[in-house]
């Protein structure tokens, strides 16, 4: 099992990239710990910036520090990123265009024992709606550190989600293919699509094996760019399917899901079903234990697979 | 330049654009002319012709809603051609929007929703000194808009991180939508809660050039704080009797004989200034 979180390989990549460009900045809400980000801290104070608990003030320093040239990433956990600031964001960042990297740490339900106040199950559906907001959920540390590389590489807004804990690795240092805004194809099937992003990709890839032992062949795609959504790989992919199975750690509304489902219904009409967080404060526990509670895990995403088949 | 004329001719203009474009947060425009005048006439680096310069003076709008005599004082100063914001100001798919936007030329930042402003600006103070850009930052906010938290969280960074490369006005009309401000939310002591966030806080007369200009030039002086200049003004100032402290005037379009009143006094107060 992976060790290494993807909020830590946003230090890394931050750490190395800022010995090139002195523009890149760091801004915290008394979150460097939980962002992985005390290294760079420590490291690079001049390109740091603490803000204390507040994270309206957290964004709008930053799109001021990015209209002087800068390129901030600042970093507050996602459920307070997302909708404390959600002014902020809208304003601020995508409406003025600034160059500013909003990263939400310990998204979706990373906090599982702390309950709904610590729980980010809103944010893919909040940051979508903002027109000129992208929106990217990495699945694992290599990918991770490709979107990382390339948004250091454009002056447009972003919202990017990562989880609290390592993730089991989809891909390798050797062999992560990544295009920018383009999903990754993971595998090829012909039966069924299932379309996962951020954590849930994992769970996908197992449901795979689960229904490819059972005759069922599925296709795999990583949709790390929830915003601009991939829509040519999913309507390649269901027209050559029977049904689509969507799986999120997110609310059941306006997320992953439902922009899959638009897409599919308005250009090659098939079955999708989704797999989320229900409509409700989620149960105690650890995201593992949450997530099979929930049937959000290989097995649970290969049997509504077998259920939109039937 | 005369540029207490000019006050008043941009208050003309930005009645002709209300006028046409039905809509506008008049009294608001007119008691922060003279504040915008000071900054961009005589304070602020900046023009058409040093757009780019990383080492212009920086200003958001944050009291977004006094669009209009922001459109005015960027016409004044080349910007803008006055004539086609009169024209269009609020229209059907117009650049002119009833809040800055900064697809516009000489607009930094879109602002319309209050208490952005100053936390904008504390980003761009901390990138300058950062860089040791010698541009100094200014915004301006209305009294009613410092109800909003956000205004105090950038307060609060400011003085944490000295940033004596930054200056707030406070257009001090003492009005708000629902009436006087110390009924609706009360600040009068807002130099006791400035201070207490570590900043340096002056009083200018906010309808009066010279007054102001005097604060903008001791808030230079001031090193290791930020400074807000609280500006007393009048809502509606040059607007006349009619118009002058009336709360009802925070968004208004005026009828024709209004309209004509409010022309003839700004015309009257224009050439008195010439004079």
């Amino acid at each position: 099992m992976n060790k290494i979180a993807n909020r830590q390989v946003i230090c890394e990549t931050l750490m190395e990239q800022v010995k090139e460009d002195k523009s890149i900045v760091a801004l915290c809400s008394d979150s460097r710990g939980s962002a992985s980000m005390t290294p760079f801290f420590n490291a690079y104070p001049e390109n740091s910036v603490e803000i204390g608990i507040a994270e309206q003030n957290l964004v709008s320093i930053s799109a001021g520090m990015a209209k002087c040239g800068k390129k901030p990433f600042c970093f507050s956990p996602a459920s307070f990123i997302s909708t404390r600031s959600y002014e902020q964001a809208k304003v601020d960042v995508a409406y003025s265009n600034t160059n500013v990297k909003l990263v939400g740490i310990s998204g979706g339900i990373s906090y599982g024992e702390l309950g709904m106040s610590h729980h980010s199950a809103q944010d893919i559906a909040a940051m979508s709606a903002i027109p000129n907001m992208r929106v990217y959920l990495p699945s694992d540390r290599f990918q991770t550190k490709h979107l990382i590389e390339a948004l250091l590489k454009d002056e447009k807004p972003a919202y990017i989600r990562t989880g609290r804990n390592p993730v089991e690795d989809i891909y390798s240092e050797d062999n992560c293919p990544f295009e920018m805004d383009k999903a990754t194809v993971i595998k090829e099937g012909t039966d069924v699509v299932l379309i996962g992003c951020g954590e849930m990709v994992r769970p996908c890839v197992e449901a795979a094996e689960i229904l490819e032992k059972e005759g069922i062949s599925a296709t795999v795609l990583d949709m790390y760019c929830v915003k601009p959504l991939d829509t040519e790989a999913i309507i390649k992919a269901a027209t050559n399917a029977k049904a689509v199975v969507t799986a999120e750690e997110h609310a059941p509304f306006g997320g992953l899901g439902s922009m899959v489902a638009q897409v599919v219904g308005a250009n090659c009409p098939k079955k999708v079903v989704n797999v989320a967080l229900p409509d409700a404060p989620v149960i105690t526990g650890n995201s593992k234990a949450v997530f099979d509670y929930y049937g959000m895990n290989g097995e649970g995403i290969a049997a509504k697979a077998k259920e939109a088949l039937a | 330049m005369n540029l207490e004329a000019l006050s008043f001719e941009c208050r003309q203009n930005v009645l002709d654009m209300i006028m046409e474009g039905r809509a506008g947060h008049i009294g608001g425009d007119f008691s922060v002319m003279d504040i915008l005048i000071t900054l961009y006439f005589k304070q602020m680096n900046i023009s058409p012709d040093n757009l780019d310069d990383p080492d212009r003076d920086l200003f958001v709008m944050s009291k977004g809603h006094s669009v209009e005599a922001y459109y005015a004082v960027l016409a004044a100063k080349g910007f803008l051609d006055i004539e086609d914001v009169i024209k269009n100001f609020s229209k059907f798919g117009s650049p002119y929007i009833g809040h800055p936007n900064n697809k516009l030329p000489g607009i930094e930042m879109n602002s319309g929703s209050l208490g952005h402003g100053l936390p904008v600006c504390v980003g761009m103070a901390l990138a300058n000194k950062m860089d040791g850009k010698t541009g100094r930052v200014y915004t301006v906010m209305g009294d009613g808009e410092l109800a909003e938290g956000s205004v105090w969280e950038g307060a609060m960074a400011a003085g944490h991180y000295k940033l004596d490369n930054l200056c707030a006005v406070v257009d001090r009309n003492r009005l708000q939508i629902s009436g006087n401000t110390e009924d609706v939310m009360a600040d009068d002591d807002l130099d006791a809660r400035f201070r207490a966030f570590g900043w340096n806080s002056i009083h200018a007369q906010g309808n009066n050039i010279e007054s102001l200009n005097e604060a903008f030039e001791e808030a230079k002086t001031c090193k290791g704080k930020p400074t807000v200049i609280i500006a007393d003004t009048i809502k509606g100032y040059g607007g006349g009797e009619i118009m002058e402290n009336k709360a009802d005037w925070h968004h208004k379009v005026p009828t024709q004989e209004m309209y004509e009143t409010i022309s003839a006094e700004l015309l009257k107060r224009r050439d008195a200034a010439n004079e």
